[in-house]
């Protein structure tokens, strides 16, 4: 076993070899650009580009002219969120998002609130999920767009998207989903789940940086966007800008390797995070799960180390790759904004840890992150005065707390 | 981001971690900072009350790594200072013994309030007691 141990497969992942492979004869033999319609160059790139949306079009329920290639999932959702509100501006200027969006929507919706449009920011419950019932009442006859993502990117819960794709239509209402963290782990299909436009990234599921794509339905309903960027009018003129042929030959090859390798990589996957989960909770006291652990990615474990400071458990655990909710590991110094909407303390935000296993983490990797964090909490919490207080009964709600 | 030398030195090897009998006339207490800051520092002080010197430091913290070095820095400091050297001591001589960058001054700023926080408490148990003995 080699050192570290990267387990942030949320933030990114390799790139798959057999990925690699694919791509490298798009840099040097097969070089040209798509968009050259009269030499054998450009139809060699083209076919690839056409082989590549037929890969993530199959792993997805969708057909190949749906697929829009972009330069990653924030461009995704960028061109998704404000290419309809754009284009259906003379319909309504109203969207429904919510607060535990990632920031690519988010602040793409803030940016369209200054520019008119208004945004209601639907709450989570303590599990993460949204209430259907609560999506269902903030629907107006403005309404024309509902973005939820499909996994979240801390706390790796599944909304129910099917569901919400279903009250979409009844509505008439377009739903966008950021599929980023779902795509390629857990079955995704665009018919069945009632989706109308969706962001992908090729980086989360094994592929390289630098490209993504977005679904756009064709029919029932058509779905058309505004495209956010001039140019010479590719992918249907809704994204210009030659294509990235080596990334997209990329993309398509993540997404058929993990189209193949899905049932038996999420069930390996959840064993391996259920024996991390298992060991924290025999070997630790107050450890606390963040979000709904039925309704999740396989992958995927956020837990609050109580009384332990999420960057001094970092560091202790130098030589594993990890993230945390804490504030001190984030640019803006607050903690994880997601935590806070599921109604998770800030005092108990500051002390989580996400873990984001991948398809090239082994079960010596799991043992050994496991003893290394449980040997840290515990060093950890010989040093914290609140520890000794939890120890000696005291009551936290009643204790003043001198301000700095 | 890379933490200094002395912040992973402190962190590994925390001097003086513990906690000392709060109800000791002689041990001065300070709490300071907030579970939803992400920072509380403990730390106590034991006085020689014939000299003034400050006997014996604790301290237990929870935050970043910076916030413990701080902390431990400032027990390994307070050993052997009177009461009022220990007053003396500033936020910025922590930072620049520990080189912390700036988004981490707020953890020597919290060390001294701590140090401050811990010889307020000792003072005011001194000024408790003066009235019990010259009545006796």
């Amino acid at each position: 076993m080699k050192t570290p141990i990267y387990f942030d497969n949320h933030a990114t992942t390799p790139t798959d070899p057999r990925v690699v492979d694919t791509m490298l004869p798009y840099f040097t033999l097969k070089f040209g650009n798509a968009a050259s319609r009269n030499h054998s160059f450009g139809w060699e790139a083209e076919k690839a580009v056409d082989n590549a949306r037929k890969q993530i079009a199959d792993l997805i329920g969708s057909t190949s002219k749906e697929i829009i290639f972009t330069s990653g999932a924030t461009e995704s959702d960028n061109l998704a969120i404000k290419g309809v509100a754009e284009m259906y501006a003379e319909k309504g200027n109203h969207i429904i998002t919510a607060a535990t969006e990632h920031k690519a929507v988010l602040d793409t919706c803030k940016k369209l609130e200054k520019h008119g449009y208004r945004v209601t920011y639907l709450p989570v419950k303590a599990d993460g999920l949204v209430d259907l019932d609560m999506l269902r009442e903030s629907i107006t006859d403005k309404t024309i767009l509902i973005t939820l993502m499909y996994a979240n990117n801390e706390i790796g819960v599944i909304q129910p998207v099917k569901e919400i794709g279903k009250i979409a239509h009844e509505k008439g209402v377009l739903f966008h989903t950021d599929g980023v963290q779902a795509v390629g782990k857990v079955p995704v299909d665009v018919i069945k789940d009632n989706i109308d436009l969706m962001s992908m990234s090729a980086h989360k599921i094994y592929g390289p940086k630098g490209v993504g794509a977005l679904y756009v339905r064709r029919k029932s309903p058509r779905v058309q966007i505004t495209a956010q960027m001039d140019g010479g009018g590719h992918e249907r003129g809704m994204r210009s800008g030659t294509l990235n042929v080596p990334g997209i030959v990329g993309m398509g090859e993540a997404c058929a390797i993990c189209h193949r390798e899905m049932p038996e990589e999420s069930k390996r996957l959840s064993h391996l995070r259920d024996k991390l989960r298992n060991k924290f909770e025999t070997e630790l006291d107050e450890v606390f799960i963040n979000g709904s652990m039925e309704h999740r990615l396989p992958h995927n474990l956020n837990m609050s180390f109580a009384y332990v400071e999420g960057e001094s458990l970092l560091m202790g655990i130098n030589d594993v790759a990890v993230s945390s909710g804490s504030a001190c590991t984030s640019a803006t110094l607050e903690p994880s904004y997601v935590l806070k909407a599921l109604g998770v303390g800030d005092d108990l935000a500051h002390t989580s840890i996400r873990f984001g296993l991948g398809r090239f983490n082994t079960e010596a990797e799991v043992d050994y992150v496991a003893g290394r964090v449980i040997e840290v909490v515990r060093k950890l919490r010989e040093l914290s005065p609140l520890y000794e207080m939890a120890k000696e009964g005291v009551d936290f709600s009643k204790v003043q707390w001198a301000a700095e | 981001m890379a933490y200094s030398d002395k912040v992973l030195d402190h962190y590994n090897h925390p001097r003086n971690v513990g906690s000392m009998d709060k109800s000791d006339p002689s041990v001065g207490t300070g709490m300071v900072g907030a579970p939803e800051c992400g920072d509380v520092m403990k730390l106590q002080v034991k006085v020689d009350e014939a000299t003034g010197v400050i006997a014996d430091a604790k301290f237990k913290t929870f935050g970043c790594g910076s916030a413990i070095a701080s902390s431990s820095l400032a027990t390994e400091w307070l050993k052997g200072k009177t009461v009022d050297e220990a007053l003396a001591i500033k936020n910025t001589d922590i930072v620049n013994e520990l080189s912390l960058p700036p988004v981490k001054i707020h953890c020597s700023v919290l060390a001294e309030d701590a140090i401050k926080a811990a010889i307020t408490d000792y003072k005011r148990k001194q000024e408790e007691r003066k009235p019990v003995e010259a009545r006796a």
